[in-house]
């Protein structure tokens, strides 16, 4: 149905028509034959359409009975045809029935089975004289028994359908009367009105105008067209809702109509259109929701315009309610469509585009509670609507609403495609007063959907663009839920978690249990031929949301709309340090203000808002001291352990020295138990290490160590040298001491001098009491030979830190050959799908994605942290 | 882990003859196996004047970490649970872990047996125990109540955390001295005395004690736990470490992970539920509690609410009430903690429950800082003693997700009331009655907060108060009865989302 060149200028094209006629048949559509026994139906449409098109009812009684003419096998026969044809209708293919289809009953079915697949269905009546398909049939052995009163009900049905035919629901209806009519008639393929796939643009489209004729002229000056037609022959495509509560709905329609009738502009009816031309039509309708205001304005026009109203009515009557363009890659309506309503021609269809689906409910403001059609979409077809107001158009699912409330005091909003830039103009003024506000305080609420417990509740699958799904099980989601929910930061200023790291293989050299050669190796295994080790500072992560300012932070991120008791200053947040669980780091906000402004002046003076094209920077970092945050942690653990065998083991080895002096043999035991007392006291050196007291900011520091995002960017792609010049210039630019560089050293992975200094910087640097080093692949974001991601980091702890970890008895070979049987396959597995979901959120964040579809990928790493996995990794 | 037992002798009563009564010989080092690891006997002095037995344990980390994890199931291999598994003092500490050793080793000088000296074993001896590093929860004041009952001296020194860090303050480890004069007690129940009470001052969570041993227990407490003053306290830490031990192994791994990540307690993020009420506390509310309850009841009554969500339902106490009414015949606790709704469970014993019953009553975990499908259509809603759990910055999601999308016809909201606090004896000026309050409003601000609610989302509300009513500080809880103004068309039939067929007027509407 390529090489059908027909124009669709025509309306419903119905009733008779003359012999040697044209008859336009949709591409998509049942067509049902009807026509006597005999009348040639299956002549006609073997030559009229493929082979494959045509269901023959005859040919189902032999599939189904082993003889076409076996009436008593009908019921059965039709099941099968209706099932076939189901089935190539849901595919969307043309199929043709060919039965007599000559009772009403009949027809029936197959009007509801083309509405069930949202296609339309078309009849094409063959009226053939009795005596010609009594001859027919004659000439037929299978049928020379067929009695003559078959035929003349037949005939008789058929008479008495003619009428009918269209109320019945066919949609066109070509009747062919006599031989001569039949055998000249010419089937032409048409496309459905609403397949503009081989208009390609580029095109604007524009969102929901409601009468703000103003603001539509400045819109299309901003995009380039001069009155009504673009110089680079770009066209405009209207949402619909032209009309209604605006102060000019006849200057939209005017400027609309005049650019469809120019070619310049297409434009999809929106449900206010629907009902102003019920309206213009004559029938009842009630004048809210700003008709009355549309109504008032159309008649101060009429003096002016008399013909006005009738040409609005003829407009709005010729809009089809969606259109598939750009090759099938886009299409526009005004409420939104799923997938299996695109390119389809149903009442259904109509309906859906024009309203949307609702779910039955009403919300707090009387209003119909939609249906979030786009949460479920997975179509290849972009999907650009209007509708409902949104306070930011933003992308979901391959969806925008373009609906940004210009009447409502918002914004007119036009999308640019295949560009898919967004061009917006202000509203002049509030012209009409929502009745419900376009945006709630809640988290979620600035992009039009507030957090929803089923966007992270129960075991859920995160589509990732790096590493598939990624599934979350129930109980992590509930144990996120439960730290989520208590003690995480607010959600919008929680972009991010960062993805939990692997060690490097086990090491079998003597007396460490981590080695960077092993690290080296696993790069070089890997293709990367060029890591960075950055020192590691033994601090907490910390990840740090800083804003230019508290109007930045409102509205980017959608926080501090209103004040009440208790929250922070009168500005509001400018973002958030958090620890890898999402707590706050600080208890106390105006601290954490402190440090995002040191930040925010570093980055001032280092000139990165400009050079980054940003108004605020997402950082991974390391907080330091490690006791600032862990101090509980530290008295409960850490120094529990140091204080017990710091009070045992003199007693205990005086004990021991005493019995060695009375000549008892424990020996031994005195010399194990010295090495105890000597790792213990290792042991307690190396966590005093990372302690330090600190007063107000004074003592803490912050290493900043990657820039993960800025506005509409993620950095998880920047190579780690590029990151790290960056940070340094900040650092630089900080006069307050709060930042700290991060030592690094590049090494090549395949050249053995380069790796044995690494190894000797490692050595170097955890032989002074360092926490050890990470080594990342230079180029950041790195996939192996076979497209899969290569872990972004990989750790190598010194040997005394690992005390901390694995005790302090760790060291002893028995010890560590014990420990070398450690297994880290699920370490690294989930080290990959936490580094996954959490590019994931840093695109979906760049891609101005609503919130929740960035939280769902945060909550998941948050989730994923209470795997099971050996802790000590 | 180390301990040492003295006593003093004269040549006619040989202080070695200790040698005899722990059937262990002077003159040698012995090692015995236990199940954490080697234990050592030997005798750093051994005289007739003075004789001391030495017992060393080598903890075994390794099989510690193993004996816990035969309890959950690893995945791949991979150890499970917290760091703290791997990392602690269990080595050095005469924690629990040194009961069981001390009842291996010492058996049948912990029964009173003693085959060379059977009259010996029956009679009192001077006798002097030291612990130097004993985990005592309760600090030296309690070591001295547990102790001294028995006849004991005690001498308990605080061991410092980090002395290079002095304002870490006191580790909870005490350097134990017990002295006791001859002729108090045998060294069979010197013994007994040890093994029972060094765990109970111990009162470590994380170990699993199997059963038997909790009888073994049982029985070394016999002729004197009975008539111990802090006899209750003894029972209550054993049982009650009984019961967390099971529990813990099965209910807190997630938790305890994710506070593992953040280097964190679990006891910093696994709060929503009081340590001193387990399931099988004794239910005593508090008169506050009770009366808050009653104004809750009353409210709802008032309302003529049957659909009820107790949202924020903790332990379940107000469930509890509302099932006791017939007149409320769905009943929705909803909580964040799935510890709070497990011991929910066990309160309301929903299990042993009649079915006709069980149907009024559901638990499930939600948030309030996420709109909930679920929470839809109630005709009342309770947040009792929530609000103030929530970080200011974040209460505007509760209230979409209450008052915007739950939306019941009555929402009955209890807080405390802040300036009543001066009012409470044992609250220290300025600090608030509970841990996790991130706020506590005066009567002024929550009116405030509470008519912006109702500006916001079309409800009225009107305030009661809860408990006396002071008439400068107002009462020491303040509720607020929310009741929607606007009424909704809502029906509950149509929900299908097929609305092609609707009437115009609901046409119309979505036309908005």
């Amino acid at each position: 149905m390529t090489d059908n060149t027909t124009d669709n200028t025509t309306g419903t094209s119905t009733g008779s028509t003359t012999p040697g006629r044209r008859l336009p048949v949709t591409d998509l559509s049942l067509v049902v034959l009807i026509g006597a026994s005999g009348a040639g139906k299956s002549t006609f449409a073997r030559r009229h359409f493929k082979p494959t098109e045509v269901l023959s009812s005859d040919f189902c009684r032999g599939l189904v009975a082993d003889d076409e003419n076996d009436q008593g096998a009908s019921g059965d026969a039709f099941d099968v045809l209706h099932y076939i044809a189901g089935k190539r209708l849901a595919a969307g293919r043309r199929t043709v029935v060919d039965a007599t289809s000559v009772q009403s009953d009949s027809r029936k079915q197959l009007i509801e089975l083309a509405r069930r697949h949202d296609v339309l269905p078309i009849a094409i009546v063959l009226d053939v004289p009795e005596d010609v398909c009594a001859e027919r049939n004659a000439a037929r052995a299978d049928r020379a028994g067929m009695p003559r009163r078959v035929i003349q009900r037949h005939q008789r049905e058929l008479r008495r359908s003619l009428r009918h035919l269209e109320r019945e629901g066919f949609r066109k209806v070509h009747v062919l009367r006599g031989v001569a009519e039949v055998e000249g008639a010419e089937v032409v393929t048409e496309r459905r009105f609403n397949d503009l796939t081989h208009l390609t643009g580029p095109f604007d489209i524009i969102g929901d105008i409601h009468g703000c004729a103003s603001e539509l002229e400045t819109l299309l000056d901003r995009l380039g067209y001069v009155d009504g037609a673009h110089p680079e022959g770009r066209t405009a495509v209207f949402v619909g809702d032209l009309v209604d509560r605006g102060p000019d709905s006849p200057g939209v329609l005017r400027r609309v109509m005049g650019m469809v009738a120019d070619g310049t502009a297409l434009c999809v009816p929106g449900n206010h259109e629907n009902k102003l031309g019920r309206y213009l039509k004559g029938r009842g309708v009630q004048h809210t929701h700003g008709l009355a205001e549309t109504i008032a304005q159309l008649e101060a026009e009429d003096a002016r315009d008399p013909d006005f109203r009738a040409r609005v009515r003829e407009f709005v009557d010729g809009l089809v309610s969606h259109y598939v363009l750009d090759g099938g890659k886009l299409v526009v309506c005004h409420a939104g469509l799923p997938e299996k309503y695109h390119g389809r021609t149903s009442g259904r269809v109509r309906s859906h585009a024009l309203y949307g689906d609702t779910t039955g409910e009403t919300d707090e403001f009387g209003l119909p509670v939609r249906y979030p059609w786009a949460e479920d979409y997975r179509g290849k077809a972009a999907v650009v609507y209007g509708h409902t107001p949104v306070p930011t158009a933003t992308w979901l699912n391959n969806t925008i609403c373009l609906d940004t409330g210009a009447v409502f005091g918002g914004r007119l909003t036009a999308l640019r495609w295949p560009e898919r830039e967004l061009v917006d103009v202000p509203a002049e003024r509030v012209w009409y007063e929502p009745t419900r506000p376009l945006r709630t305080d809640a988290p979620g609420g600035h992009d039009g959907r507030p957090l929803d417990l089923g966007d992270v509740h129960g075991r859920r699958a995160v589509e990732t663009r790096y590493a598939g799904r990624v599934t979350v099980r129930e109980e992590n989601a509930a144990a996120a839920l439960e730290v989520m929910s208590r003690f995480a930061a607010d959600p919008r200023l929680l972009p991010y978690l960062p993805p939990t790291m692997a060690p490097s293989a086990t090491s079998r050299r003597e007396g460490y249990l981590e080695h960077p050669e092993d690290a080296f190796a696993q790069y070089a295994a890997d293709g990367v031929a060029r890591v960075v080790c950055e020192e590691k500072h033994m601090g907490s992560r910390a990840v740090v949301l800083v804003c230019r300012d508290a109007d930045v932070a409102r509205e980017r991120f959608g926080v501090g709309g209103t004040s009440h008791a208790g929250s922070g200053g009168a500005g509001g947040p400018t973002g958030a340090l958090v620890t890898r669980t999402g707590r706050p780091f600080l208890g106390d906000p105006d601290r954490t203000e402190q440090v995002l402004g040191r930040v925010r002046d570093a980055a001032d003076a280092a000139g990165l808002w400009a050079e980054l094209d940003t108004d605020w920077l997402l950082l991974d970092a390391e907080l330091m001291p490690w006791s600032l945050k862990a101090s509980g942690l530290l008295r409960s653990q850490y120094a529990a352990v140091g204080a017990a065998s710091g009070a045992v083991f003199p007693g205990a080895l005086d004990a021991l020295e005493a019995a060695v002096a009375r000549g008892v043999d424990v020996r031994d035991l005195l010399g194990k138990q010295r090495e105890r007392a000597a790792d213990a006291a290792a042991f307690t050196d190396a966590y005093r290490r990372y302690c330090w007291p600190t007063d107000g900011l004074d003592g803490v520091r912050l290493a900043p160590f990657q820039i993960l995002a800025v506005q509409g960017r993620s950095l998880a792609g920047m190579p780690h040298d590029r990151q790290l010049a960056l940070i340094d210039r900040m650092v630089e630019h900080d006069g307050t001491g709060l930042l700290r560089t991060t030592r690094r050293l590049y090494v090549e992975t395949g050249d053995a001098d380069s790796v044995r200094a690494g190894v000797d910087w490692w050595l170097e640097m955890t032989g002074r009491g360092g926490e050890g080093m990470v080594v990342k692949p230079v180029g950041a974001l790195v996939r192996d030979g076979r497209g899969r991601l290569v872990q972004p980091g990989i750790k190598c702890r010194g040997r005394e830190y690992l005390r901390i970890v694995y005790g302090p008895e760790y060291t002893r070979p028995e010890n560590l050959e014990k420990l070398r049987g450690r297994t880290l396959g699920h370490k690294r597995s989930l080290a990959i799908r936490e580094y996954a979901l959490g590019l994931e959120a840093l695109d979906r964040l760049a891609e101005g994605e609503p919130l929740w579809r960035v939280h769902e990928a945060v909550f998941a790493v948050l989730a994923l942290e209470s795997e099971p996995v050996d802790p000590r990794l | 882990m180390f301990l040492t037992i003295s006593t003093t002798g004269t040549p006619e009563r040989p202080a070695t003859d200790l040698g005899f009564l722990l059937h262990k010989h002077p003159g040698k080092a012995q090692a015995f196996s236990t199940s954490y690891g080697q234990a050592h006997v030997f005798y750093p002095e051994a005289t007739a004047e003075r004789c001391t037995a030495a017992l060393l344990l080598e903890v075994d980390p390794v099989a510690l970490a193993r004996r816990v994890r035969g309890a959950t199931k690893g995945r791949g291999g991979a150890a499970d649970a917290a760091l703290a598994q791997y990392v602690n003092d269990r080595p050095y500490a005469a924690s629990s872990l040194f009961a069981v050793a001390l009842s291996t080793v010492f058996s049948s000088a912990l029964r009173g047996v003693c085959k060379s000296l059977p009259e010996r074993a029956a009679e009192p001896l001077p006798l002097r125990a030291e612990v130097p590093a004993l985990p005592a929860r309760g600090g030296a004041r309690l070591v001295r109540a547990l102790f001294e009952p028995l006849g004991w001296t005690v001498s308990a020194d605080p061991v410092p955390l980090d002395e290079r860090f002095p304002e870490w303050g006191d580790s909870r480890y005490v350097r134990l001295v017990l002295d006791v004069p001859d002729g108090r007690l045998t060294l069979s129940e010197a013994l007994r005395h040890l093994y029972v009470l060094l765990p109970v001052l111990d009162d470590a969570k994380h170990y699993w004690v199997s059963a038997d041993e909790v009888d073994k227990l049982l029985r070394a407490g016999e002729g004197w736990l009975a008539g111990h003053p802090e006899q209750k306290l003894i029972t209550n830490r054993y049982l009650a470490r009984r019961w967390s031990l099971t529990r813990e192994a099965m209910e807190r791994l997630e938790l305890a992970r994710l506070a593992d990540a953040d280097d964190t307690d679990v006891e910093e993020i696994d709060n929503a539920v009081a340590e001193d009420e387990g399931p099988d506390a004794e239910d005593k509310p508090a008169p506050l509690a009770e009366q808050r309850r009653d104004a809750i009841l009353a409210a709802l009554g008032a309302a003529g609410a049957a659909r009820v969500l107790d949202l924020g339902c903790g332990q379940g106490q107000l469930l509890q009430a509302l099932l006791k009414d017939a007149r409320y015949t769905e009943i929705v606790g909803v909580d964040v903690s799935m510890r709070a709704l497990t011991v929910a469970s066990r309160r309301l014993k929903l299990d042993r429950m009649g079915q006709r019953q069980a149907e009024r009553v559901t638990l499930r975990q939600g948030s309030l800082a996420y709109t909930d499908k679920r929470l839809k259509g109630y005709d009342a809603a309770v947040l009792c003693e929530v609000v103030e759990h929530v970080d200011p910055e974040r209460l505007s999601a509760l209230e979409y997700a209450v008052f915007g999308s739950a939306r019941p016809r009555t929402v009955l909201v209890t807080t405390p009331n802040v300036e009543y606090n001066v009012r409470w004896e044992s609250l220290p000026a300025g600090h608030v009655r509970h841990g996790d309050h991130r706020f506590e409003w005066t009567r002024a601000e929550f009116r405030a907060w509470a008519e912006r609610v109702t500006h916001q989302h079309g409800y009225t509300v009107e305030f009661v108060p809860v408990g006396p009513d002071d008439p400068e500080v107002g009462p020491p809880t303040q509720m607020a009865v929310f009741t929607q103004t606007q009424t909704q068309t809502q029906t509950p039939n149509d929900r299908t989302g097929q609305n092609t067929q609707n009437t115009q007027s609901t046409k119309e509407a979505k036309a908005a």
